[in-house]
């Protein structure tokens, strides 16, 4: 199966935001229950106890790794089947949102994920009493140095 | 005399790996300005080994100073540490390592 996959980051000075997208030689339904299954969903992304209900709270689990309690805490905004589904991303005193748009096309879905709301204020969020500073320092030695 | 030097993000990792100047900044950001008197009291190191870490951390931005008096104040400006959180590109790496696991649970899954 040939697979297109194109990454792209777009990144503005005002509203920073990530975003991917990828061409996949998939149904939009099938892309939206991976999206929106609990299951499926830990296995590419993280534990959840996410439910497909806007208004619907959840959070996502990674392993705690020193500085960072590894939860993010979550909620269901939008639920448009097989084509927009968003929720709100919050950890380590930043705010975001992940909003998450599946197009069909004729090979399958053309999908997009946004991250926005890197704001200044944002990132300066993260200083102060929610944060550890000497764990989070030590960890971002490692995290840099595992960028290379 | 005039030092003219830039602080890069390199320079602001050595500031901060010195756990005594790591603890110094922390306090600061937490409890406010502080003398380097009230400073080297809560540390067991002495007054001009204080000094040298807040000039350190001044070098680097990462406290500001104000005389007052016969003392000197200092105060935590912890968004010179903005450098070194790149929050965009490393949600960046993060996402598209996570699409990539995705794609391939597509692979796996029924029609």
């Amino acid at each position: 199966m040939i697979e297109q996959a194109r990454t792209t980051m777009e990144q503005s000075a005002a509203t920073r935001s990530v975003v991917i997208e990828r061409e996949l030689p998939h149904a939009p339904e099938k892309v939206w229950r991976a999206l929106t299954e609990s299951s499926l969903i830990a296995e590419w992304l993280m534990a959840n106890d996410f439910q497909l209900a806007v208004g619907h709270r959840f959070s996502f689990r990674a392993a705690p790794v020193p500085g960072w309690n590894g939860i993010i805490e979550c909620e269901v905004q939008v639920v448009e089947p097989y084509a927009r589904l968003a929720y709100s991303w919050g950890t380590m005193g930043m705010e975001n949102a992940v909003t998450w748009t599946l197009t069909a096309t004729e090979g399958g879905t053309h999908l997009r994920m946004e991250q926005s709301g890197f704001g200044a204020d944002q990132e300066a969020n993260y200083k102060g009493a929610t944060y550890g500073w000497k764990r989070f320092i030590g960890n971002l030695e490692q995290v840099v140095g595992g960028l290379d | 005399m005039v030092f003219c030097m830039q602080v890069d993000t390199v320079d602001l990792f050595k500031v901060l790996s010195d756990p005594t100047r790591r603890a110094i900044f922390e306090r600061l950001t937490r409890e406010g300005e502080q003398t380097v008197h009230a400073l080297t009291d809560r540390f067991a190191v002495t007054q001009p080994a204080i000094s040298k870490h807040l000039a350190l951390l001044k070098l680097a931005n990462l406290v500001t100073d104000r005389r007052e008096g016969r003392e000197t104040h200092y105060k935590a400006q912890p968004k010179a540490l903005a450098p070194l959180v790149d929050w965009v590109s490393l949600y960046g790496a993060f996402w598209r390592e996570r699409m990539d696991r995705l794609e391939s649970l597509l692979e796996r899954m029924e029609p």
